[in-house]
């Protein structure tokens, strides 16, 4: 299991005033680079290997064995049990793009973003939550005592409460591993470098650099999908080259983080109990009948 | 059923995680805090202008909703036995740990509030209580609104404008209901009043929120929400009629009572199983997100941003 708690920050962390880089926020004095995935769906053969590597080395557990009937997806989607998950699309290629209609395979590796702004460490009550000196999210199972604020409040619902456990559980962007100087499980199995780990901007380079690839070879349905930095998110650590919108994935096309209307939440919340401070004391005065 | 909005999902698998709250803890909770919170405010009123009967009724009632509001919110957690973690840390982005702030300085008060008084006993250690938990309590009735909009549950977090004078109304016909209950006439007045502005402002800030939510109306019309929030407004109907007619006869007044406690449970309800409804189904999430995209105009940031539709970008 992932020791969580050796090098948790000593301040809590609020995503929400975060700006630049998500360590510095946090309050680590010294932190390393900020890392993440950049997964190019474009090359993803759909192996699975990435979800298999995933359970093996952080000990989830299974997620049941249903047959679906999703096109070769049994898995289903991310959960407390499930940190890495291949979608399998099956749809018609836009007659734009090479393939002029005919019947085409979508793949992509979801993970969890590891998000700039992220709603499940702003509104985890425990501190359970916590920023990495990676700049990644974690959650420190030691702490977390499962009451399933994080659930609701990430916007791509990735992370989940495991039953019978009780606890929250997400991809912990192998934090253990990245500790011993190791490549994340899924990355270093990856057979076709679909998934790609490291420095958070070197990986927003690669990407720029592969997105000019495939439009200049006609591909003019790829685009980046949470590599902006100015997205309701702050940008993801985790982002991906797509060949279709979001939500072709099951991703949200516009994630927010949920926090950022919490002001404006307050704000009404306070004027609503004035409200009701003065309607009931208004309801004492008068005839006293 | 299916609206003209077309939009694409993945196989109508939800983009979002649904809470895992449990019913009836949770929204048992929505409701018990708000009952709490108003009856401390009216035990509160009640002492400052010398109602006895409505003190201790209101008192006793505040106490008994948060004890078992208490129970039921340690019982939902997945690890009840780490409950004390909550108290780890404040985090004001938090809105369940400011709320298990609150409890911890509003629920004591209630129940030393609501202990002396029953016992007769240290009337300013009670007067004191009662007006501790008087202070706290509207915002133990509220803050319940904001814990709920500070997700990504598209019903719940689109109603963040109305829904703490959703909670607030909700909270003022429960403690109304409750008051009518346990004091007769003439200290039964204030609850009357509040029963009569509670009423109003549950069904004008829910009939609001519902309308302007536009297409995430549906989740709080349709199915087990759409029907508890009508039952939730023909109870409100039901307990305004009486509480008008409750200075006239006792058990008008009981009956307003249960009425107006029916109404604030059924809203409360309704809206957690709204939400519920609502994170289950993939169009609440992604076509109001689409919309809001156009709105913006689509154009080469949106390519960047990952949601640039072929066609808009020259693939033509
Ligand atoms: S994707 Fe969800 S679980 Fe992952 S960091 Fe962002 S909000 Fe948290
Ligand atoms: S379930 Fe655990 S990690 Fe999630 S918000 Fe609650 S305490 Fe934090």
């Amino acid at each position: 299991m992932t020791e969580t708690t050796a090098r948790a920050p000593r301040r809590v962390s609020f995503s929400l005033l975060e700006r630049g880089d998500p360590a510095d926020a946090t309050g680590y004095r010294a932190h390393l680079e900020r890392v993440g995935f950049f997964t190019d769906t474009s090359v993803c053969i759909g192996c699975k290997a990435c979800e298999v590597a995933c359970k093996e080395w952080n000990g989830v557990p299974d997620d049941g064995f249903r047959l679906t009937g999703m096109s070769f997806d049994n898995t289903g989607g991310l959960s407390g049990n499930t940190w890495r998950h291949v979608a399998f699309v099956e749809t018609h290629a836009p007659a734009a793009d090479a393939g002029d209609g005919e019947l085409r395979w979508l793949m992509a590796s979801d993970v969890c973003k590891h998000c700039t702004h992220a709603a499940c460490l702003d509104v985890c009550p425990t501190g359970a939550l916590i920023r990495t000196e990676f700049g990644t999210v974690v959650v420190q199972d030691d702490v977390c005592n499962g009451c399933g604020y994080c659930v609701p409040a990430c916007p791509f619902g990735v992370i989940g409460r495991r039953e019978h456990d009780g606890r929250a559980f997400k991809c912990t962007l192998c934090y253990d591993r990245l500790r011993a100087g190791m490549l994340p499980a899924c990355a270093q199995t990856c057979p076709t470098d679909s998934i790609q780990f490291g420095p958070l901007d070197d990986l927003r380079m690669r990407a720029e650099r592969r997105l000019r690839e495939l439009q200049d070879a006609g591909v003019s349905s790829a685009r980046l999908y949470g590599e902006d930095p100015e997205d309701g998110i702050g940008g993801a650590g985790a982002f991906f080259l797509l060949l279709d919108e979001p939500e072709v994935y099951g991703l949200p096309p516009d994630p927010v983080v949920t926090t950022r209307d919490l002001p404006c939440l307050w704000a009404h919340a306070a004027v609503a109990a004035a409200g009701l401070v003065a309607t009931a004391l208004t309801c004492f005065f008068g005839r006293r009948r | 059923m299916v609206p003209e909005a077309s939009f694409t999902s993945y196989y109508g698998r939800p983009v979002i995680n649904a809470p895992v709250w449990r019913s009836p803890e949770v929204p048992g909770y929505l409701f018990l805090g708000g009952l709490a919170g108003t009856s401390s405010l009216l035990a509160a009123g009640a002492a400052l202008t010398g109602r006895p009967g409505l003190r201790r009724g209101a008192a006793l009632g505040a106490a008994s909703a948060i004890g078992l509001s208490g129970v039921a919110l340690v019982a939902d957690l997945g690890r009840p036995e780490r409950f004390a973690n909550m108290l780890r840390v404040f985090k004001v982005t938090s809105p369940m740990s400011v709320g298990s702030w609150l409890l911890t300085a509003y629920g004591p008060a209630a129940g030393l509030a609501a202990l002396a008084d029953v016992a007769g006993i240290l009337p300013r250690t009670r007067r004191a209580a009662t007006l501790t938990a008087g202070a706290l309590g509207p915002a133990i009735a509220t803050y319940t609104a904001v814990l709920l909009a500070d997700t990504a549950v598209p019903a719940w977090h689109e109603g963040h404008r109305e829904l703490p004078f959703v909670f607030a109304g909700s909270a003022a016909t429960a403690g109304a209901g409750l008051g009518l209950l346990v004091a007769a006439r003439p200290e039964n007045a204030p609850a009357r009043r509040l029963a009569l502005a509670g009423t109003i402002c549950e069904l004008v800030a829910a009939n609001v929120m519902v309308h302007r939510l536009g297409l995430l109306a549906a989740p709080y019309r349709n199915g087990r929400a759409g029907r508890l929030m009508r039952q939730g407004e023909a109870f409100t109907l039901v307990g305004l009629a009486g509480s008008l007619l409750a200075g006239r006869s006792r058990t008008l007044g009981v009956l307003a009572g249960a009425a107006l406690l029916g109404a604030s449970a059924c809203t409360r309800f309704g809206i957690f199983e709204a939400g519920m409804a609502s994170a289950r189904d993939p169009r609440d999430t992604v076509v109001p997100q689409r919309e809001r995209l156009e709105r913006r105009g689509l154009g080469d940031r949106a390519v960047a941003s990952g949601t640039g539709a072929p066609g808009s970008d020259g693939a033509r």
